[in-house]
């Protein structure tokens, strides 16, 4: 059993109501003064609206799986079963937001590039990445042994998370149908406004979840330890 | 002290894990995965690099556009502005399609030197700009909904 089980830490601290209320309504109000106050774009018309909803979740997903590095290092290290739970919860928002990206990217790429799919560096190592940290979610739920699933899925985690550079890096370490970072500078600032403030509020809704599913997953661990205490009679250790 | 002993384990297995895992994707992807061949590349593997699936990847040349709109029939140049490769396609090729865009098509190098298509993808730049005067992106977005619709 681990040194550092969660019972004696008390309750998880409550997600609070104001935060959920304030990304959601922060992130209709980007969303909708992005797409009100930007033009068609030269080359794709209106289609450039995608970049609103794509490049925010892109983003969303590699700082949750950066959550999870983090968390399942200071789990290994330190063998706190509140970093197992944060970068449990980090990574299924992180899976979410990933299947999002794959999602808006393909209906961005059927009228832009002619094709929803194609195998190059890019979509390739997004789609792994995604694999990979369902697979991370599934392996938690086949673990029975709470410390022994924590070791395991920090494994997956770091190894999943180590991939994140290379999604990024892909579009300009190899050719890729994918285009490159568009740089701030190469984005006229009438686009680009819409598109930090919509990045800003979706990180705070993923704060948000995160947050909400790290609560969540506490008192289930709690309950999880009760349950063991109780099946070894009375008192806990 | 066992502890202390299975949490260096774990974290030796982690790193043995990251470093092959990093091995085989910097190793493998690095030296096989190359997505399209310039029409340089292409031209360059001679008699090797015809008849089998490859994708050509260039910009159109501007004004080599031959389009047969009754028999979706086109015909255009990929360059990569040394060399530059004749592209045989049929089938509307899609909305933003035009001269000087990249391209990346996949087909096959045929023996008579030109390049049968079976799918023409366009590449799109990193820039985003205003429309300037007298380009009407409505228009265009009218005709990518349309072409997407169908």
């Amino acid at each position: 059993m681990s040194r550092n089980d969660t019972t004696q830490f008390g309750p998880p601290r409550p997600a609070p109501a104001w935060l959920g209320w304030g990304a959601l309504l922060f992130f209709l109000f980007t969303q909708v003064y992005a797409v009100v106050t930007s033009p068609a774009d030269a080359m794709m018309g209106h289609l450039q609206k995608i970049l609103y909803v794509h490049v925010p979740s892109a983003w969303v997903t590699f700082a949750a799986f950066g959550v999870v590095l983090v968390a399942s290092i200071h789990f290994l290290w330190k063998e706190d079963e509140r970093a197992d739970l944060l970068a449990a919860a980090s990574a299924e928002v992180g899976a979410m937001f990933c299947g999002l990206t794959l999602i808006q990217g393909m209906l961005w790429g059927r009228p832009t590039w002619g094709v929803w799919w194609s195998w190059d560096a890019r979509l390739t190592s997004t789609l792994v990445l995604f694999l990979i940290f369902v697979g991370y979610l599934a392996l938690r739920s086949f673990v029975e042994d709470p410390h022994r699933r924590g070791q395991w899925s920090a494994a997956v985690g770091i190894l999943g998370a180590i991939n994140v550079p290379i999604v990024w890096m892909s579009v300009r370490w190899w050719r890729t149908l994918h285009q490159i970072q568009s740089d701030p500078r190469e984005v006229a600032p009438v686009f680009l406004r819409g598109w930090l403030l919509n990045v800003a509020a979706f990180s705070l809704i993923a704060v948000w979840f995160i947050w909400k599913r790290y609560e969540a997953a506490r008192y289930e661990r709690a309950a999880e330890h009760a349950a063991q205490a109780a099946a070894l009679g009375g008192n806990n250790g | 002290m066992t502890m202390k002993r299975s949490k260096w384990g774990a974290l030796a297995a982690v790193g043995v894990l990251v470093m092959a895992f990093g091995w085989l994707i910097y190793g493998g992807l690095d030296s096989n995965v190359v997505y399209f061949l310039t029409p340089k590349e292409l031209a360059a593997k001679g008699v090797e690099g015809m008849d089998k699936p490859v994708r050509l990847g260039g910009q159109v040349k501007p004004g080599s556009v031959v389009w047969d709109e009754k028999a979706l029939d086109l015909r255009f140049t990929v360059t990569d502005g040394t060399s530059e490769i004749a592209v045989h396609s049929k089938g509307a090729p899609p909305q933003m399609f035009k001269d000087g865009q990249g391209v990346v098509i996949e087909g096959r190098y045929g023996k008579d030197s030109v390049f049968k298509s079976t799918s023409l993808m366009v590449k799109h730049s990193n820039e985003y700009k205003a429309p300037e005067k007298g380009e009407r992106p409505s228009e265009m977005y009218k005709s990518l909904m349309k072409s997407s619709g169908s």
